[in-house]
């Protein structure tokens, strides 16, 4: 077995420059410098060193994956720096370790001075007081303050259960608050852009998501508008907050703020069984958090996963989950022939079909939604039939940021399975001239509605066998003749590889609807009615025996994938 | 040292007489208090049984009936579909269907309201999270206590029936009106 | 017609046996079923309770006055209570040993109806003896027969193939048998007294009189056979075998419907065979001291009498019912050694005694 060619296994790099600081009186090398939001090698701060230190800071305006703003003051720590003498040299306390100056204030000698974590460099000799009582006295005191204005909606906020301001404030926050007088009262229900609705008054200012929109998204959309406790965030005058990533400023957001109209109100986050899963929307990949109550799909969230999509994932796919659930959906097997409405009376004639077909006269058109293990077993079963198979690409638009212009996602599935080595989509004309001239009489449709792909109706028509799985209901379903509803692959677990060639698992968010079984499931049972008996029971065997048998898959384990994927060679 | 064993006092087990021996004493004073009670039950009336239906009991101040919602006086629902209760609720006999992103105006300043709240009473154990976790003070269990239907269907009681059942509650706390009044004094506050 | 006044002629015996065996059954069941509303009711008298009082019959139900009085003492509960026992689910785990499981519940009514057989109800009516066998050896015939009672128990317990019956089937043979002995033991003096096994007989020596009782004479014997018979009916205190608190209910747990009912009139068709040997043996049978009620009735003109002595033999075998009813809501459950320590350690010493003095005395009493 040869190691995967993984990302993680890079050459050893070089060694790296520390610094010796102390947190908490405990002694600590840190590197000297870290990479910043953009990867650049920048002086590493005290909230790195503390997190180092396995102290999490708390923290609104510092986001590892957006430009340092320091504008909250939530990360205030006590520290301390090695005390100077008048000739420059450090102060020796008796027992010969340096004398740390407890930073404080000028005029105040007796209160501590904190400074702000998230944008303060570290220095040698320095000591971090990131659990003082000071330090504590000083996230009580911001907190105090954030809180003035706020209007303390939790019931009927949104964010509440993964709110920041509510954690914060249990944990380091105190019960009561002093302000008696009448709070500020801000806009509310600001329509920012199509999908996304403001709440000023919940707004702690932290900027996350100007900077985002800024300079990660490139659109220049919001700013703070009017002064003092007035400030609020607002759209530039005349424009909408619509670019395509929009949305993830909602989870930016520390607070209940920016919401998401989609997702508003739908359901408190607490009741949502959070799946890790995958983006199926283009090529990417982007890792996802699916969250369902009861076998409904309420949302997807982005899923950090800095080789493929950073915490960032385009509105485009993160709205792309209602079809799934939808009214229409397939969800009975059907015979039109017999009139069967079981999966093994069904499967029975399928086989039967397929085992009776000389050879040449299938053909198989296979979709690049399909995961790998599935597409493996249908290369089999083309093998076994002697067909000629084919998939479909699907061309769009990309930008700079995430989105592919190839929106499968698993066009390098379907080449690397050997369903397609070529271009895609070359063989359907050979494919319509073969039903024309009478020469192929079966046709199998994965995924696919080939109708609208160089396969109408009439040349469907032709044939004497359409078997046919999909999730919803289409030109080529309505033809079929044997009709397979499979699964979504929210509905499914499998594996898909994306454009860069990384191989990702995804998991099971919901149950399918009636008959609708994952294919994998159904393909094995097909391929052993064929006298081909699988060995594999789970997905995992299944995964593991395709990876034995492809070479771009070889010495890879389900087990072994891990939730962010590894790269295979392409 | 002192053993902890020296701190064990022995309880001496009391010698029974001879005649405590014998227990015919005993099953006789025991037969006499046996009857009594049948004659005073038979023939002096003093019966402790409550024949339910006829008789119908008193219920105490404080007692937890079932669980119903209530207006405030101005005759608006006061959850606010929260969930907190669907959550603490300890056999999950609460339902809550959230509104939705869908703005209402007639709600103004409470922008939430359940579109559908369902109490399940025959999994409800009148336990009380319900109202102890509400925020809004909507939900207060009442003094029923003796809830029957023909189907299950039936008892499970919808957000009409619970309002209907509720009442008004006259608390002096209307937290989203006062928000409201402020906010509306306050220019930057624009409700159109 | 002739014909068959020949036959009953010839066969008087066959003819009159089988007569008397329906009458004892058509008295024995309704009293059954009226002791279960009995005891429901003076239980909830002694809980200071009400008890069944909500069953009414259609018709009767609305006769003003009576109607609601009759559902109010509960009359008609035994009916309810024998019609559930019909409609309710017979149920035979698949797991119990089938034949023994259907055979057991029989097992333990029909030993109760057998010793019946040999109690004298009554003295004569006409010039028949109200008494089903008249048998010489009467009551080793009782004693034989009460003893394979057990058996149904024990079946029971063993044909339901799971733990807590099984126990139930073991404490109640070890129970019947040790208080078997002392109850045989304590019933060895009154035969001495009388001088002959035949319960008539035992009637005849008590009819001399209030103090021609043998309780009066044998009191710590009538004590003796009194709790024996509690323990033996697997009535509180002794209540053992199905112990609800500790063992579900003991032998009947796997039980329902029917069969569950017949384990239920069992125990109290057992209840009143015991009560019926405690009157004959030690309370005068059938006889009265008073108003010349404690002589035979004559063959001629005698009806009444004879009626009369029926009607004082059932009234003494209620009171008896009543007091095993009135002990089992005053007294706790034993625990299993206090059981078997008070029947082997001191109720057989206690009989043993018994013999000897009686024998003693009577041998002086009749020293020449
Ligand atoms: S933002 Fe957080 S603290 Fe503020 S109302 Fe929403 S959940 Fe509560
Ligand atoms: S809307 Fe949210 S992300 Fe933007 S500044 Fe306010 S709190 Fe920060
Ligand atoms: S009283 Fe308890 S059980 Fe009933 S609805 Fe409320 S929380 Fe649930
Ligand atoms: S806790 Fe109160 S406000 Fe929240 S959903 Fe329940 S009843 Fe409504
Ligand atoms: S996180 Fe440091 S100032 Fe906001």
């Amino acid at each position: 077995m040869s190691t995967p060619t993984t990302a993680e296994l890079k050459p050893a790099p070089p060694p790296v420059e520390t610094i010796r600081i102390k947190v908490d009186g405990r002694e600590l090398d840190v590197p000297k410098t870290m990479p910043d939001w953009q990867g650049k090698p920048q002086p590493t701060t005290m909230l790195q060193a503390c997190a180092m230190a396995g102290l999490e800071v708390p923290h609104y305006c510092y986001h590892p994956k957006l430009p340092i703003a320091g504008n909250c003051r939530m990360c205030l720590i006590e520290f301390g720096t090695p005390m100077m003498g008048p000739d420059r040299k450090p102060v020796l306390n008796e027992d010969g370790s340096p004398k740390i100056a407890r930073s404080v204030l000028p005029y105040e000698p007796d209160a501590a001075r904190g400074a702000i974590a998230c944008a303060t460099p570290i220095s040698p000799g320095m000591e971090l007081y990131p659990s003082s009582a000071a330090t504590k006295q000083m996230r009580e005191a911001v907190l105090e303050s954030l809180l003035i204005n706020h209007p303390l909606d939790c019931p009927i906020c949104d964010q509440a259960g993964e709110c920041k301001l509510q954690e914060y404030s249990v944990e380091h926050g105190q019960a009561t608050s002093r302000f008696v007088e009448t709070k500020v009262h801000k806009p509310k229900q600001v329509d920012l852009g199509p999908r996304i609705m403001l709440d000023d008054e919940r707004c702690v200012l932290c900027t996350r998501c100007i900077r985002f929109t800024r300079d990660v998204a490139g659109d220049d959309a919001l700013g703070i508008v009017n002064r003092g406790s007035y400030n609020s965030i607002a759209a530039y005058p005349g424009r909408q907050f619509d670019n395509n990533y929009s949305l993830n400023t909602v989870d930016l957001c520390p607070v209940g703020a920016l919401t998401s109209k989609d997702f508003r109100f739908q359901m408190r986050v607490w009741f949502l069984k959070e799946t890790k899963s995958l983006c199926a929307t283009c090529g990417t990949g982007c890792n996802i958090t699916a969250g369902a109550r009861e076998e409904k799909l309420l949302r997807f969230e982005p899923r950090q996963n800095d080789a493929v999509n950073g915490p960032w994932m385009c509105d485009h796919g993160r709205l792309n989950y209602k079809w799934v659930q939808r009214e229409d959906r397939l969800s009975t097997v059907i015979s039109t022939r017999t009139g069967s409405g079981t999966w093994t009376g069904v499967l029975a004639e399928v086989a039967e079909v397929l085992r009776n077909a000389p050879k040449g006269s299938v053909a198989m058109v296979l979709s690049a939604r399909q995961t790998n293990e599935e597409l493996y077993l249908l290369n089999k079963l083309a093998v076994l039939c002697g067909a000629i198979t084919d998939s479909i690409a699907r061309e769009g638009q990309g930008d700079a940021l995430l989105v592919s212009p190839d929106k499968n996602p698993n066009s390098n599935g379907v080449r690397l399975t050997g369903v397609a080595y070529t271009e895609m989509g070359i063989q359907i004309p050979k494919i319509a001239a073969g039903i024309r001239n009478g020469q192929i009489k079966t046709l199998v449709v994965f995924g696919e509605d080939v109708t609208r792909h160089g396969l109408e109706g009439d040349v469907l028509s032709r044939l004497d066998h359409l078997i046919v799985s999909d999730v919803l209901p289409n030109e080529t379903t309505q033809r079929a003749h044997f009709l397979l509803p499979g699964c979504a692959h929210i509905e499914k677990r499998g594996t898909f590889v994306n454009v860069k060639g990384r191989l990702q698992k995804f998991m099971k968010a919901v149950e399918p609807k009636g008959d609708a079984r994952p294919e994998w499931e159904f393909l094995g049972e097909l391929l052993q009615l064929l006298g081909r008996p699988e060995n594999f029971k789970s997905l995992e065997g299944l995964f593991n025996q395709m990876a034995k048998d492809t070479p771009a898959f070889a010495g890879l384990e389900w087990s072994r994938i891990g939730d962010l994927g590894v790269n295979v060679k392409l | 040292m002192n053993n902890a064993r020296n701190n064990l006092t022995t309880v001496k087990r009391t010698e029974l007489t001879f005649l405590e021996k014998l227990y015919v004493p005993t099953l006789w004073s025991g037969l006499k208090v046996t009857f009594r009670h049948f004659w005073n039950t038979l023939f002096r009336g003093k019966v402790v049984t409550m024949e339910y239906p006829e008789q119908k009991w008193t219920v105490p101040e404080g007692y937890r009936g079932a669980p119903y919602l209530v207006k405030d006086t101005e005759d608006r629902t006061k959850c606010v579909s929260c969930q907190l209760c669907e959550f603490v609720c300890p056999p999950k006999a609460i339902r809550i269907t959230p509104p939705g992103p869908a703005v209402d105006p007639t709600t103004g300043n409470v922008e939430k309201r359940p579109k559908e709240f369902e109490i399940n009473m025959l999994r409800c154990i009148f336990c009380g999270f319900c109202q102890e976790v509400c925020p809004e003070e909507a939900i207060f269990l009442q003094k029923d206590y003796s809830l029957t239907g023909v189907s299950r269907s039936e008892m499970i009681y919808d957000k009409e029936k619970l309002l209907a059942l509720g009442g008004v509650h006259r608390g002096p706390i209307m937290k989203w009106k006062q928000k409201a009044d402020e906010a509306r004094k306050q220019d930057a506050f624009k409700p159109e | 017609m002739d014909s068959i006044m020949d036959f009953i002629y010839l066969h008087r015996e066959l003819v009159m046996g089988l007569v008397k065996i329906c009458a004892v059954l058509a008295v024995l069941l309704p009293m059954v079923a009226y002791s279960v509303l009995a005891e429901r009711k003076i239980s909830a008298f002694i809980q200071d309770r009400v008890g069944p009082n909500r069953v009414a019959l259609p018709l009767l139900g609305s006769v003003p006055v009576l109607g609601p009085f009759l559902t109010r003492l509960g009359i008609w509960q035994p009916l309810a209570d024998g019609l559930k026992s019909f409609l309710k689910e017979d149920f035979t785990p698949n797991y119990v040993r089938k034949a023994y499981f259907w055979l057991a519940p029989a097992i333990a009514l029909i030993p109760a109806f057998m010793t019946m057989a040999v109690i004298p109800f009554g003295s004569y009516i006409g010039t028949e003896k109200m008494v089903i066998a008249d048998l010489n050896v009467g009551i080793l015939y009782t004693f034989g027969i009460v003893s394979l009672g057990v058996y149904g128990l024990v079946l029971a317990g063993y044909a339901a193939n799971s733990k807590y019956p099984f126990l139930g089937g073991i404490r109640s043979s070890a129970q019947m048998i040790s208080y078997e002995i002392a109850m045989g033991m304590s019933v060895i003096p009154v035969f001495m007294l009388v001088g002959d096994l035949n319960l008539g007989k035992v009637i005849q020596h008590q009819s001399g009189g209030l103090f021609s009782w043998i309780i009066f004479q044998q009191p710590v014997a009538f004590f003796i056979f009194m709790v024996a018979a509690f323990a033996e009916t697997n009535r509180l205190p002794f209540d053992l075998p199905e112990s609800e608190t500790e063992l579900v209910g003991g032998y009947h747990t796997e039980y329902s419907s029917m069969k569950f009912a017949l384990f239920f009139m069992g125990e109290y068709s057992n209840m009143i065979a015991s009560s019926a040997m405690m009157v004959t043996l030690f309370l005068g049978g059938w006889t009265l001291p008073w108003f010349g009620l404690n002589a035979n009735a004559p063959a001629e003109g005698g009806l009444w009498i004879g009626i009369a002595h029926i009607g004082i033999f059932l009234a003494k075998v209620l009171v008896l019912m009543s007091i095993f009813i009135w002990v089992r809501w005053m007294l706790p459950r034993f625990r299993y050694d206090q059981l078997m320590d008070l029947g082997w350690r001191r109720f057989i010493p206690i009989a043993l005694a018994n013999i000897v003095i009686t024998a003693v005395i009577l041998y002086l009493k009749h020293a020449p």
